[in-house]
């Protein structure tokens, strides 16, 4: 403890704030920002956070290529996004500073290691001089801090050597910023102790650079004040904090307990849709089996082997797994078999921006295969929503015998949210029955199997599981005969069941709820939305609101197909708006499918929307007031 | 396997119209596999045959069990999951030379490797015969065919050595023009626990005929054809007068007169090391020069889907049984009032 006394700083109250850590990719920068996330949800606050890191794991050191940032929206009230703009921006090295410093709000604060600001670390950068003595910051607070040397001073009585100590000063800009914004420090304490346990030194070096970093915001003049930003006023109830990947995967494994049916997942390792597989894998004491297979394709396959047997099935990839997906989804279309296929989307084409999302596989998975090859299209909004999306999936393809794409994307997978966690006991049911029986009789009066019969109200087929004893029968890719499944090459039974297969889909319409709208049902303007940009479309219409705008908002959670009234409720707007992270692909179906003039508003740049740039977007279409 | 009904090869075939070209090798493969399933021992409900595309994946839909003809290549990959979820069934899966050695290839080498429950059919005629005609992974260099006029530059695959490449635990041939040696090998592949890879030289006689005349031709077989045997010195022809050597860490055929029984390879097919097999199927590289048929390998290797399962026991007897309201608490929570 420092003998100097505790000055006493002026404690303000801010409603919210909106910290970006950003350093080097070995920096820590995800784990300093998770953590700060953990102890803010712990804390009551509402957040949500926007993770954004290179391809590469540890791209040149110093360099613009290889800075990793974590930003962090904590707030006493419920929000959507992560923010627009970060109004705290801390910085491990001049190459954060250089590459984050756009984003930061004008007159934010800036707190740099200035350790870090040598010339060898600025000329990486592209540094002509040094900006924390060049006056290029003018207009920002600029905090220097010297947090590595710090550090190393704090570590060393304990015998850590200052190569490894440099290790621990991420911990010393938590303890900083922990201080500054008052967030209780046990939490992290006592993670770093369980984190690291069995190796001491480490623990030692992270907690005395956590609380010197701490001590330092206390003690150092060189703050004007700290903050406290209230507990959220959240309904109550019982939360954790979630990411997009964990909500799927927690979904896939309630989704096999709701169905009473074994998980299987067939996955190919891929970003940013790995860690579902990662997850998955941990629940074998749930009866989930997962195979990491050969590669794409056979990860499908296996899936589809799997479903064949009559497990709930699974398969996890991004875009370019999706197509190397496509023929063997088409057989599961053929076959009327259940599965789910996510896809985390990323940014593309080919290998384009794998650790940065995008929402531009909306088309692929409408029409990604060849032939005539519908298939249900459910998206999630947000990363908790994430989990009741990868139920609602499954439910449909279980109980129409189909293959299911879930769009998930990049955002949804890495930034996290506090859950309300839902009572299991509410959870739905959604188990269906494996046929047992005969459901026909040949001429003779004899019983017989029909595998392509179809139940009335929702066309599926009989699900008849091998094992099962009379009910042997083939199934395959070539055309099949009505009724018997037999191989038919009849051009009338063709279109019949391309005509089957598609109203089969179609019909998913009446199971689903109605699309609702939000705000003012008379507005001149519908925002139309779906997945991801639900957040920063919520913002945007709050705020739009807040500005005296009349405007309406809808969400599609299901894209094919569309819930029953879209067109009714598109029909009500003189003006429609749609933002995604693509070049206009909903927009595209929504005018073919309902013939209106909706209007694209796209952003594909690998950065999710902000809630500013759809509010320019509707006070463009309503003008200014 | 209690109470298994006494079924005949009947029960075992389809109403379907077998739709093969008159005097296809296939027609003999499928009637031997028709006749064996009544011995195995096994019902039709719990057997399943998987197939791919072309001419021998037609088979599922003439077998009176569960089946699935699916996409071309990927009949290895669907088994295999099929298999890790039902470790409870019998899976054949059948191909050609196209289906598995080329566009399937990287899923058989997979499905052989991890050791997955799957008996693999792989009927070998070294031609493509649904699409009429283009070589195949399997067709020798020179092959005049409609896609290489001027003959196939592409060097073949030898398939058993393939298989010995990949670990598989099982790994035979047989040809279409023995029911009996047939009947042998599959029942034995059968009996395996693990992925099994049998070769089974088909004639095409549409776009290949006689391809392997040479070797399985009735008047051909005591020169050519050498049937291994477990325990036994490597000896063929008609008054057992030839024999297989290793030389220079190469297999060679000997006359039995110039080195004696004694210095004959003797068969091990459980030996675990796979060496002496691979030499083995590099005796003949064409089907020209005498062939080994029989089982090159049959070794106990652990097997995936038991693996998968142990796995599930192991985490029930260490966590409980799956506890929904714990898993979604397993990050931590916090309680607002």
């Amino acid at each position: 403890m420092t003998d100097t006394a505790p000055r006493e700083l002026p404690l303000q109250e801010l409603s919210e704030v909106v910290i970006r850590f950003a350093g080097d990719s070995g920096d820590g920068m995800q784990l300093t920002g998770e953590r700060f996330t953990s102890v803010s949800a712990v804390f009551g606050n509402d957040l949500s956070t926007l993770p954004e890191f290179p391809a590469e794991i540890r791209a040149p050191q110093g360099t613009l290529a290889g800075v990793s940032a974590f930003q962090v929206r904590i707030s006493d009230f419920a929000i959507s996004t992560p923010g627009d703009a970060p109004t705290v921006l801390v910085c491990m090295n001049p190459a954060a500073l250089k590459a984050q410093l756009h984003h930061l709000a004008q007159g934010g604060a800036v707190i740099v290691n200035s350790d870090a600001f040598t010339e060898r670390n600025l000329d990486k950068a592209g540094y002509k001089s040094n900006p924390l003595d060049d006056g290029s910051l003018v207009g920002y607070r600029l905090y220097p801090v010297p947090m590595a040397e710090l550090t190393k001073t704090a570590t060393a009585e304990l015998g850590v050597k200052p190569r490894d100590a440099e290790r621990s000063k991420n911990f010393f800009a938590l303890g900083l910023i922990s201080w500054m914004y008052s967030r209780p420090t046990e939490p992290t304490l006592q993670w770093v102790k369980d984190k690291f346990a069995g190796r001491e030194l480490i623990v030692a070096s992270n907690i005395a650079a956590f609380n010197a970093g701490y001590n330092f915001g206390e003690t150092a003049e060189v703050f004007e004040a700290h903050y406290e930003i209230k507990p959220a006023q959240l309904p109550s109830g019982e939360y954790t904090n979630v990411n997009g990947n964990t909500a799927l995967a927690w979904g896939c494994v309630a989704a096999g307990q709701l169905a009473n049916l074994p998980v299987f997942l067939g996955s190919y390792p891929i970003t940013p849709a790995t860690d579902i597989l990662h997850e998955m894998s941990k629940h074998k004491n749930f009866g989930v089996r997962t195979l990491q297979a050969e590669d794409e394709i056979a990860a499908c396959g296996a899936a589809l082997g799997a479903a064949y047997g009559g497990a709930l099935a699974f398969t996890t990839t991004s875009g370019p797994g999706v197509a190397l997906k496509g023929e063997t989804i088409g057989l599961a279309i053929s076959l009327e078999l259940p599965m789910v296929i996510i896809d985390v989307q990323r940014g593309g084409p080919s290998t384009g921006l794998p650790t940065k999302p995008e929402a531009a596989d909306l088309l692929m998975a409408m029409f990604g295969r060849h032939s005539e090859s519908p298939m249900p299209i459910v998206a999630p909004q947000s990363p908790a929503d994430c989990f009741d999306a990868a139920i609602e999936a499954s439910r449909i393809a279980l109980k129409y015998r189909t293959p299911v794409m879930l769009l998930s994307d990049g955002y949804l997978a890495n930034s996290s949210e506090p859950w309300l966690l839902p009572d299991v006991a509410t959870l739905p049911d959604i188990s269906v029955d494996f046929a047992t029986e005969y459901n026909g009789t040949n001429e003779d009066g004899e019983g017989i199997f029909l595998p392509y019969l179809r139940d009335p109200e929702t066309l599926a087929r009989p699900w008849a599981v091998p094992g099962t004893p009379n009910l042997m029968h083939r199934v395959g890719g070539i055309e099949k005969e009505d009724r018997t499944g037999n191989i038919s090459y009849d051009p009338a039974n063709h279109e019949k069941m391309i005509d089957l297969r598609a109203a089969k889909v179609a019909g998913v319409a009446n199971d689903i709820p109605a699309l609702v709208v939000h705000g003012d049902p008379d507005a001149e303007l519908l925002v139309l939305g779906w997945g991801s940009t639900w957040g920063a479309i919520d913002a945007a219409i709050n705020r739009a609101t807040d500005n005296g705008y009349s405007v309406a908002y809808a969400h599609l959670r299901h894209l094919n197909p569309f819930p029953k009234n879209t067109g009714e409720v598109l029909a009500n707007f003189r003006k429609v708006l749609i933002p995604e992270m693509n070049s206009g692909q909903l927009a595209l179906l929504v005018r073919a499918k309902f013939l209106i003039d909706a209007k694209s508003l796209s952003k594909i740049n690998g950065v999710p929307f902000t809630s500013g740039e759809i509010l320019d977007a509707i006070t463009d279409e309503l003008g200014q007031k | 396997m209690t109470n298994v009904p006494t079924t005949t090869k009947k029960d075992w075939s389809t109403d379907q119209e077998v739709r093969w070209c008159p005097g296809c090798g296939d027609y003999s493969i499928l009637t031997a596999v028709q006749m064996m399933m009544p011995d195995l021992g096994v019902t039709r409900e719990n057997t399943v045959f998987v197939s791919g595309i072309g001419c021998a994946a037609r088979f599922p839909y003439y077998m009176n069990t569960y089946g699935m003809h699916s996409i071309h290549g990927r009949s290895p990959a669907i088994a295999t999951g099929l298999a890790t979820a039902r470790p409870d069934l019998d899976i054949w899966v059948v191909g050609g030379d196209g289906d598995m050695l080329s566009i399937g290839g990287n899923h058989l080498i997979h499905a052989l490797r991890r050791n997955v429950n799957i008996k693999i059919l792989m009927f070998n005629n070294m031609i493509y015969g649904l699409t009429k005609g283009q070589y195949s992974p399997t067709s020798e260099v020179g092959k005049i065919t409609k896609s290489s006029p001027f003959g196939s530059v592409d060097a073949p695959f030898n398939p058993i050595s393939l298989a010995l490449g990949a670990g598989a635990s099982f790994v035979a041939r047989t040809h279409d023009m023995d029911r009996k040696h047939m009947t042998k090998v599959l029942r034995q592949a059968h009996e395996h626990d693990g992925s099994v890879f049998v070769e089974i030289l088909q004639n095409c006689n549409v776009f290949n005929d006689g391809a392997w005349d040479k070797i399985t031709k009735r008047a051909n077989r005591d020169a050519n054809l050498i049937d291994l045997s477990h325990g036994d010195p490597i000896q063929f022809g008609a008054d057992n007068e030839f024999g297989v050597v290793v030389e220079n860490a190469e297999a060679k055929v000997v006359n039995v007169a110039d080195v004696g029984v004694d210095a004959l390879l003797v068969h091990d097919e459980h030996r675990e090391e796979p060496g002496l097999a691979f030499l083995l199927s590099r005796l003949s590289n064409r089907p020209v020069s005498p062939t080994p048929v029989g089982v090159f390998r049959s070794v106990n290797q652990p097997e995936y889907s038991a693996g998968v399962a142990r796995q599930l026991v192991d985490a029930q007897a260490q966590n409980g049984p799956g506890d929904l309201a714990a898993m979604l608490r397993s990050a931590g929570t916090w309680t607002v009032d």
